[in-house]
């Protein structure tokens, strides 16, 4: 029991960074935009947000510098792929080949500092619930706020009239410009939280994860995040449960081998990459509730008025 | 009384001019428009009815030219500020989000706080749908409504908006003719009401039965007011085209020989959840006929034609030429057994819009002595294509043209003519005269009707009733992917070809089954 509720809390933990990134790019990809370049602004969220709590002392300085950066970085590619109408693809691929590079360069005299990155903090009552208190309610701050950032996402996209002109926007710019709709602003706006919640991500690998710095510490994370979109077919609640199993998978490789489990550890490390992608396709069968929650214009740049 | 008169002018354009590099779209039009009146805007393709409707939106600005919104001087700047001053319109491809709901498009095109309360909303559509007889479900999706149904919504969210000049664009275009009645119903309730529309159409009959005051434009500029009750077809006919254009073929009757192709119990279950499929679809062809297949865009005509063309693979049903079954052939085999086919689109399918012409030419006709061992014989390609550009009046600089620079009409003479050159047995056309001139629907028609005396069997697939009563010997209809039953184009009356066109026919082979 101890052992399933240590497994369970760091599950919640290894799938946090990748549930902030998948959120931001949800939203990024419900507006018809494709940026690939998540794993760049999750680097540069990463080297800003430790080197700003490293230099000023404090874990929110580093939290907000870490957004900043991530919305700078995705502004830089909306220019490029909204204002300019460049190939999404090609722009995505340039940002995450420049984050990465950046970042290793402004991160080169952080290599080897620490930091005392967030510590957990029990929510009163909720934490004594048996095993899920511990699992949930005695997290950081961060973990937190992905629950937060899940829930307003889900209502939002659900619920809001923001929310419908997002869904129209990705689904036909020309339609929703027709029907007087502001598609690049739109557009423009979920970009820019793409970026926030890609720095918020790199943040938490930083400053809460592993409270350090060191080169492509994300390791491909921005990219599972972007699978898991897709095989999430573009709805939050499936998210969540695919960043969960990709969590869990990652806690489960160590503990295996923690346990003595004799086989490759190249295998085993390819298990939550497999596993949940394998879920995630096996959840995504029904084609209309695909169809309707597919943002049709995705990828395609789209310049008012031609 | 000078009020009164400025009052009752809705909308008056003045010398209206713009241009594009390279063409003058609209070269001073004068319009008006007044208060309850149904007002059609005839004219072919191109000639600048489309650019019209885009500065009265507020999608373009006009280049000279005074807009005058009840007795005021505007200028729109985007099709927001159109609404908001009154002018709604229905394109005539919708802008409709398939994967929302009908209330959930409409919401969007309203003001947030008109359109949060949902179940109020729901409310005034409905009420609104019900006063002019459009009945809609709020809460489907547009994915699942018909094109019929589709263009209701687009309507009722303009009358929401308390439209007072709503503006069609061939809005009759994609309906069937009952559905063409109830819409003129609508309009006309529209009408006494006080609200202005501008009819965009390019079918004169109706234009006549439907219309106060029409105005024709011809080449950017208007070559005729009148009113359309009070004239011929012919005579506005003449005002869109001028004098020096054929405006109508004559057909003559034709002479059926022996049974050609024969397709029973065809099948074909789409992929796209929201895709038409084929079921049992029957149909008999005959040398030396035209037969035609009516239908509302989007009810497998386009899966009809792939069928035929080898480009889909049926799960069901044999498709056999002569008796020899020719379902399990590729798309190539079957060209070489006689069987062309010319799709829908021009660019892209029937053609690629960057290779000049004479490559194009090869991409069907390559059978043709075009190639010989592996290798191209690039001058009788030339003169293959110089050959199809002579003998089809396609107007273009030469064989080395791109067929993306040509007009519609001239490019799909072109096309046409790569398949009638080769002689072959069956010709399946898709819209052939969709969006061309008058003068090359003549040409193309012309050419369809030699091809038939001399032994082709032909299948048209239109959207245009006109066409398909003017050329062919036997009808049918496609409704969601099942054919009606064949039937004489002389016996056939239109409002039977309606219901077969709304799906309407196990009833009707029932009826003549027990008769």
């Amino acid at each position: 029991m101890e052992l399933l509720t240590n497994v369970l809390a760091a599950t919640v933990v290894a799938g946090t960074p990748l549930l902030l990134v998948a959120l931001g790019e949800l939203i990024c990809e419900r507006s018809g935009v494709l940026n690939l370049g998540q794993e760049g602004m999750m680097l540069m969220g990463a080297v800003a947000g430790f080197a700003a709590a490293l230099s000023s002392g404090s874990l929110l300085v580093g939290v907000v510098a870490a957004v900043m950066a991530g919305i700078a970085m995705s502004l830089l590619f909306a220019f490029m792929a909204v204002t300019l109408a460049a190939n999404q693809y090609a722009a995505g691929l340039a940002l995450t080949i420049f984050g990465t590079g950046l970042s290793a360069f402004l991160g080169a005299g952080f290599v080897g500092s620490s930091i005392d990155g967030f510590s957990r903090v029990a929510i009163p009552l909720l934490s004594d619930i048996p095993v899920l208190g511990r699992v949930f309610f005695n997290q950081d701050a961060l973990v937190y706020t992905s629950f937060i950032a899940f829930a307003v996402v889900a209502l939002f996209l659900r619920n809001s009239r923001g929310g419908l002109l997002l869904r129209a926007i990705g689904e036909d710019p020309e339609a929703a410009n027709a029907n007087g709709l502001k598609v690049l602003l739109v557009r423009y706006l979920a970009v820019a939280f793409g970026g926030g919640m890609a720095g918020l991500a790199g943040a938490y690998l930083s400053l809460a994860y592993t409270p350090l710095w060191t080169e492509n510490m994300t390791a491909g994370r921005g990219w599972i995040a972007l699978a898991l979109v897709v095989f999430a077919t573009w709805r939050p609640e499936r998210l969540i449960l695919g960043a969960y199993l990709f969590g869990a998978a990652s806690i489960l490789h160590l503990v295996l081998q923690g346990l003595g489990w004799k086989s490759s550890t190249e295998l085993l490390a390819m298990l939550p990459y497999v596993v949940t992608i394998l879920m995630l396709v096996l959840l995504s069968w029904n084609p209309v509730r695909t169809r309707l929650n597919t943002p049709l214009s995705l990828g395609q740049p789209y310049r008012p008025g031609s | 009384m000078g009020l009164c008169m400025t009052a009752a002018i809705r909308l008056k354009l003045e010398n209206i001019v713009k241009e594009y590099p390279g063409c003058r779209a609209n070269d001073g039009i004068d319009l008006t428009v007044e208060a309850g009146e149904i007002h059609a805007l005839l004219g072919e393709n191109g000639a600048g009815k489309s650019t019209l409707m885009k500065v009265i939106y507020g999608v373009v600005q006009p280049d000279e030219g005074r807009v005058v919104w009840n007795g005021h001087a505007v200028q729109v700047d985007n099709p927001a500020q159109a609404r908001r001053m009154g002018i709604g319109m229905v394109f005539q491809h919708f802008s409709l989000f398939e994967t929302l709901t009908v209330a959930e498009n409409i919401a969007l095109s309203l003001p947030p706080d008109e359109a949060r309360n949902r179940s109020q909303l729901n409310q005034r559509i409905n009420e609104v749908s019900e006063r002019y007889g459009m009945e809609l479900d709020p809460r489907r999706y547009i994915s699942t409504l018909s094109v019929g149904e589709r263009q209701r919504v687009e309507i009722v969210r303009c009358l929401i908006q308390e439209t007072t000049l709503l503006i069609l664009d061939e809005p009759t275009s994609v309906l069937t003719p009952q559905e063409v009645t109830s819409l003129f119903a609508t309009l006309r309730t529209l009408s006494k009401e006080g609200c202005s529309i501008l009819f965009i159409s390019h079918k004169l009959e109706e234009v006549r039965s439907l219309c106060h005051t029409a105005t024709v434009l011809r080449q950017g500029r208007v070559s005729g007011d009148c009113q359309p009750a009070e004239i011929s077809a012919s005579e506005i006919a003449r005002l869109m085209v001028g004098d020096d254009t054929p405006i109508s073929t004559r057909v003559t009757a034709a002479e059926p020989g022996e049974p050609l192709m024969e397709v029973s119990g065809l099948g074909w279950k789409s992929k796209d959840p929201f895709g038409t499929s084929l079921r049992n679809v029957n149909l008999d062809l005959h040398k030396g006929e035209i037969v035609g297949i009516a239908g509302v865009a989007g009810n497998g005509q386009d899966e009809l034609l792939k069928a035929l063309s080898g480009e889909i693979r049926a799960d069901a049903g044999t498709i056999c030429l002569s008796g020899q079954n020719i379902e399990t052939l590729f798309p190539d085999q079957r060209r070489k057994l006689g069987v062309a086919i010319v799709p829908e689109e021009r660019l892209g399918r029937g053609a690629v819009p960057d290779m000049s012409l004479a490559d194009n030419a090869l991409l069907t006709a390559s059978g043709q002595g075009l190639v010989e061992r592996g290798l191209i014989r690039s001058g009788r390609v030339r003169e293959f294509s110089r050959e199809v550009i002579r003998r089809f009046g396609v107007r273009c600089t030469g064989e080395n043209s791109t067929a993306g620079s040509l007009s519609g009409g001239n490019l799909q003479k072109y096309i046409i003519g790569r398949e009638a050159l080769q002689n072959p047995r069956l010709l399946v056309a898709s819209h052939p005269t969709w969006g061309v001139d008058v003068g090359s629907a003549v040409a193309i028609h012309e050419s369809l009707v030699k091809l038939r005396d001399e032994g082709a069997a032909i299948l048209l697939i239109s959207e245009d009733l006109d066409e398909l009563y003017q050329l062919c010997n036997r009808l049918g209809a496609l409704c969601d992917g099942r054919l009606s039953p064949l039937a004489p184009t002389s016996e056939l009356h239109i409002e039977q070809l309606g219901q077969w066109m709304a799906g309407e026919f196990e009833s009707t082979e029932v009826a003549h089954a027990v008769a």
